[in-house]
């Protein structure tokens, strides 16, 4: 039977409980942090009724074809060391709302983990989409016979996001899954004019719940206009902004998952 | 054009060709049978007007904004509110609300909504959960069942103004609070955005949602529309409007657009302290901008009404 994830050495889910913290963003900064490092990335992003990930690489306009073992996934750059899948390129008018209820979406889902020829990969992030439903059980135990590395957690500051992120913790938990640990995004904004630093969505949540849950605390990453800019356009941040407010950070995030992928194998 | 997914044409109508839903709709498994329907009608009766809170992205502020529109409104102590939480995985507004570690309480007449003022009641899938560490890790059907538990066995009364916050995205929650909620006349939706394209890109595909659905759009509101430090005064596009914003996207598919609200600090503050913004900082420009963002919201409302009270 073939067995399109053969080839992945490590499997990461990225995942919260809250929308809109920056799930995307974070899959696609560690995906070209990774790839900085020499390694070579996959991206899938199982979210049917918001995909961001193909705007983000600047490939929203690709489309995905078929081959002997299933589809080909969408590579981003010349030397095919960072590719994807999403739903996104199988729209034929993305702006037309997929409607489905969970039966399908698992169906889907489950194609997405079976039937997309990766070929070798040192990583395959699964971007996931808000909450701890239908995707997200079907994910995880589509998963489960590859032995993911484990999940990363993300969450802003406030006590509203980490509400959500601590029941994410326990579905982590019931199913099984490690958390490699928590990601606090959008931790705070330094005016570019007078460098004052506003905490726009409050102040310490993540670092705390890390504490709480007994998790490792990936680090903070601050609100950054050029990251924001960058995703708009797809663009490779990692490359072209190493000096802006939100590198330091990321590449920090990056650098964890590499040591403790190089822990593991030593 | 989709004949309604309740109705008798669904998912046989020439139309359902190519619809996702099609099968669902054929098999009738989609809209509440006529017992159901007439049972939420007699319910929500009472309800006067119904407002969906909607958008295809995630965290772009819905509860955030529900909360204000409910505190918006029932700022009329005339009026009865009632603020029902349908995102049965990430259920917000019960912090929001200030309400965390309340219970429901059963009476004869069904699950009573928990009362923040006299005026204002709220229900969330939050209420029923013991701890804060609770997921409820659930798959379509299930939630449906709850939101029509929520629907049915709510107490509500009379109510000038059902508010309902809903999960992002398009799907079993969405279709299950579409289908139930045509037993009783909605107003319409309130979508919500941020300025930049990847929130914008999801926003397109809940209009879309909302055309083929048949649900009326109130609005679009822009949140996390710039902001300007405390300090210098100076402006930031932290989440910058790529390809024009909110304003450019409703102009395109010709939807009102009913205005944008800032970033500010205190928009979070209160949301954690379960503390009002309009009356934890009624002069800034947030409250501002929510206050008028409401009032145009209730004038499509009173329209409306006026308008069924003409047909009739």
């Amino acid at each position: 039977e073939r067995n399109n994830l053969a080839g992945v050495q490590h499997v990461i889910l990225v995942l919260s409980g809250k929308g809109g913290v920056g799930k995307s963003t974070i899959s696609t900064e560690l995906a070209l942090s990774l790839h900085h490092s020499g390694k070579k990335v996959g991206i899938l992003d199982v979210d049917l009724c918001g995909p961001s990930i193909p705007r983000m690489f600047s490939m929203q306009d690709n489309a995905v074809h078929q081959c002997d073992n299933g589809w080909v996934p969408v590579f981003v750059d010349q030397g095919k060391s960072i590719s994807l899948m999403s739903i996104g390129f199988l729209l034929e008018k993305p702006d037309d709302a997929v409607v489905w209820r969970g039966p399908k979406k698992n169906a889907l889902i489950k194609q997405f983990i079976a039937d997309v020829a990766w070929g070798d990969l040192d990583f395959l992030i699964v971007d996931t989409p808000p909450g701890t439903s239908d995707e997200h059980i079907s994910t995880v135990e589509a998963l489960r016979p590859y032995k993911p590395l484990g999940a990363i957690l993300v969450t802003t500051p406030q006590a509203v996001s980490v509400g959500d992120v601590r029941r994410e913790l326990t579905f982590c938990k019931k199913l099984g899954l490690r958390v490699l640990g928590i990601v606090e995004n959008m931790s705070s904004f330094v005016c570019p004019h007078c460098s004052e630093c506003t905490n726009i969505f409050s102040k310490g949540g993540g670092e705390e719940l890390a504490k709480h849950a007994g998790v490792p605390f990936l680090g903070s990453v601050p609100l950054d206009p050029q990251l924001s800019q960058s995703l708009e356009e797809g663009r490779d941040f990692i490359q072209e902004f190493p000096k802006s407010a939100a590198f330091p950070a990321l590449a920090h995030i990056a650098q964890q998952i590499l040591d403790g992928t190089s822990q593991q194998s030593s | 054009e989709c004949p309604g997914t309740s109705s008798a044409q669904a998912g046989r109508a020439a139309a359902c060709q190519g619809c996702p839903n099609q099968r669902l709709c054929a098999t009738g498994a989609g809209g509440p049978d006529p017992a159901e329907a007439a049972e939420l009608r007699s319910r929500l009766r009472g309800v006067k007007h119904a407002v969906l809170v909607l958008s295809g992205k995630g965290g772009v502020g819905k509860s955030t904004f529900s909360a204000c529109l409910a505190h918006g409104l029932a700022a009329d102590e005339a009026k009865q509110v009632a603020l029902l939480d349908v995102d049965i995985c990430g259920p917000s507004i019960p912090k929001m609300m200030g309400l965390e570690g309340e219970q429901v309480h059963q009476s004869g007449s069904g699950w009573s909504p928990v009362y923040v003022e006299e005026n204002l009641g709220v229900m969330s899938v939050g209420f029923l959960l013991s701890s804060p560490d609770d997921a409820v890790i659930w798959r379509g059907p299930k939630k449906n069942g709850l939101i029509k538990q929520f629907l049915r066995d709510v107490d509500w009364g009379e109510v000038d103004y059902l508010i309902v916050d809903t999960p992002p995205g398009t799907s079993d929650e969405h279709l299950a609070l579409v289908q139930y909620l045509s037993a009783v006349h909605i107003d319409g939706a309130v979508i919500i955005t941020t300025p930049q394209e990847v929130s914008l890109q999801d926003v397109r595909k809940e209009i879309n949602f909302c055309r083929k659905v048949k649900l009326p759009i109130i609005g679009v509101v822009e949140n996390m529309s710039g902001f300007v430090c405390p300090k210098c005064k100076n402006e930031s596009q932290i989440f910058p409007p790529t390809t024009g914003g909110a304003e450019k996207m409703c102009q395109n598919l010709n939807v009102s657009f009913l205005g944008k609200v800032p970033l500010d600090p205190q928009i979070g503050r209160s949301c954690d302290k379960g503390l009002s913004l309009l009356s934890e900082a009624p002069d800034s420009l947030a409250t501002l901008s929510y206050r008028n963002i409401i009032q145009r919201i209730q004038e499509y409302c009173d329209q409306h009404h006026f308008q069924e009270e003409k047909i009739i």
